[in-house]
């Protein structure tokens, strides 16, 4: 927490959880989430399957509606407006137009599969931007070019790789020239020999200095990209910090238990 | 080596092909004779019992009369495909609403519409003069400002293309919804992380996806429509079945006359099917086999084509 907190000095952090609880009926699946991402971070989460990392990456966007607790990505509150000490919905168009800012990349890719390549990266600038149709496929283009796909643009999505796929995926959510990307364990659905190429798209992006929260089991990317890992197991953050000395010196007996079985 | 290089090209010393005695399917062989022989009794009754009439058959196939019935078959076909089309879909989208009110609306709907005969509803839509003379807009319970005599606002063939276009909404509202649910939820959040509303996310992914679900029991609904424009006869309206109804009625021949109807519903049917078979492969694009076997060979041409 140190560094962050450093950071916390000079800047305003862009995510900011403040002990975020989420149940899915009698399941308790946040227990209160803490946790803060400055601009330009990149923000690593790891832990078990069911830990409710993948659920409180989700509520970031607010896909899944948050039952206690603050969030707010850019000091805006995901889901409500505050007036007084009063909270109130916001409506389905005015959550819509937030979504515009956060991009997300889903560990199923789930590209549109009616449509190429090309228009899947297209669609939310047209469509929600109201860009022309030129501009938009220019830049697309150079999306496509930039994931390395340049010459895939007009696929449609069952004609390409795992790999390719998420690539457009993650240029269809840069296309909206989001202030954050989420990316849901984007490469676990992938086949080995195929998760290199996503990763180093996601580096580039790092590099190009992208506010990211990365939900991933790839423990070398988090070393190596990550600012800060925070590791979660049962709806609570179990310890967070600069993930080389998590990975190499976990402070909490689950964590040292996990790494073990990963690493 | 090129043969190495080059996966297209067969390597020179080719594996030898296998040799084998295919497998032998006497029971087609004697199932086919059977049917030629059936079929070869059927024509044989079809061209020699004079009861089938085939002069008269011919006689009113092609007659302005008959054709003028099939004409208005036809267009009450697509018509009350139409309403039924676009009522359809929206109550669809109504049943899948979070909202309880126009859920309920579209739940009543479909309940009445589908739970009823089409027939009695033809009857009921035609005769609504009966019911009520006059239709008036104003002030619920207070004063009213337009009045309209029933009978005419709606004539009889507007009654008979309303009773069947809006029964027919609560059976496409019920296909159309199952196509949406075919469409993995994933669709939806992708599209709704991008930042699109609700109404977006349905018009531009969800249904264009739905469509491949949803097309091939639409065409079976319209060849079903084509049919029961029949039943508009109890309304003396004179579609195709109406009007050799009238014809037989004055000439007793009802065999011929049933054979002349029935060719033109078969031919329509007909028609129907290869219209359906283009959309489905329209809908199938990055999905379908036969749109996916093109691509792959425009694939392979491309790949191919510059090296």
């Amino acid at each position: 927490m140190t560094t962050e907190q450093v950071a916390a000095d000079s800047a305003v952090p862009l995510v900011v959880a403040e002990q975020v609880h989420k149940r899915f009926g009698s399941l308790e699946v946040l227990k209160g989430i803490d946790m803060q991402v400055m601009p330009g971070e990149v923000a690593c989460l790891l832990g078990p399957s069911g830990s409710g990392k993948s659920t409180f990456l989700r509520c970031i966007n607010h896909l899944e509606k948050i039952d206690g607790g603050r969030l707010s990505v850019n000091g805006h509150l995901v889901g409500y407006r505050q007036k007084g000490d009063k909270l109130y919905e916001l409506k389905d168009g005015e959550v819509a137009q937030r979504r515009r800012d956060i991009g997300m990349v889903f560990q199923r890719f789930n590209l549109f599969p009616h449509m190429t390549a090309l228009r899947n990266v297209m669609e939310a600038p047209v469509q929600v931007l109201g860009r022309n149709r030129k501009q938009a496929k220019d830049e697309a283009l150079t999306l496509l070019d930039r994931v390395g796909l340049g010459d895939r643009s007009d696929h449609y999505p069952s004609q390409l790789s795992g790999g390719q796929q998420q690539r457009v995926a993650i240029a269809r959510a840069l296309a909206m020239h989001p202030q954050l990307m989420l990316f849901d364990e984007p490469t676990s659905a992938l086949d080995p020999e195929l998760v290199g190429e996503v990763l180093d798209v996601m580096r580039d992006l790092a590099a190009g200095g992208m506010t990211m929260i990365v939900v991933t089991h790839e423990i070398g990317f988090a070393r190596e990209v990550g600012d800060t890992l925070t590791f979660m197991d049962q709806g609570v953050v179990v310890e967070s910090g600069a993930p080389k000395e998590v990975i190499a010196n976990p402070q909490h007996p689950r964590t040292r238990d996990f790494l073990s079985k990963v690493l | 080596m090129t043969t190495t290089e080059d996966p297209t090209v067969p390597p020179r010393d080719a594996p030898v092909p296998i040799k084998a005695i295919p497998q032998r399917h006497p029971w087609r062989w004697v199932s086919a004779v059977v049917l030629l022989l059936l079929a070869a009794m059927l024509v044989n009754s079809l061209l020699t019992n004079p009861a089938w009439d085939w002069p008269t058959v011919w006689q009113y196939l092609f007659s302005p009369q008959v054709l003028r019935g099939l004409w208005l078959t036809v267009w009450v076909t697509v018509a009350a495909m139409v309403i039924g089309i676009v009522l359809g879909v929206i109550l669809a989208v109504m049943r899948l609403s979070p909202n309880p009110i126009v859920n309920g609306v579209a739940w009543i709907y479909i309940w009445f519409f589908r739970g009823t005969p089409v027939l009695v509803q033809i009857i009921f839509w035609v005769f609504l003069g009966q019911l009520y003379k006059y239709i008036s807009l104003g002030i619920p319970f207070g004063p009213q400002f337009l009045y309209f005599n029933t009978t005419e606002l709606i004539p009889v063939l507007v009654g008979g293309l309303l009773a069947l276009g809006l029964n027919e909404a609560a059976y496409m509202a019920e296909i159309v919804r199952a196509g949406i649910s075919s469409v993995d939820s994933g669709q939806t959040e992708a599209a709704e992380a991008l930042g699109m509303t609700r109404l977006k996310v349905m018009r531009r992914i969800v249904l264009p996806q739905a469509m491949r679900i949803i097309v091939p029991p639409t065409g079976n609904e319209t060849i079903s429509m084509l049919k029961t424009t029949s039943l508009l006869s109890v309304a003396a309206i004179l579609e195709l079945f109406g009007t050799v109804q009238l014809i037989y009625g004055s000439n007793y021949k009802q065999i011929p006359l049933l054979v002349v109807a029935s060719i033109w519903y078969l031919v329509f049917t007909s028609v129907m099917s290869v219209g359906q078979y283009f959309l489905e492969k329209r809908f199938g694009r990055g999905t379908s086999p036969v749109g996916r076997a093109k691509q792959k060979a425009n694939l392979r041409a491309r790949r191919e084509g510059p090296s």
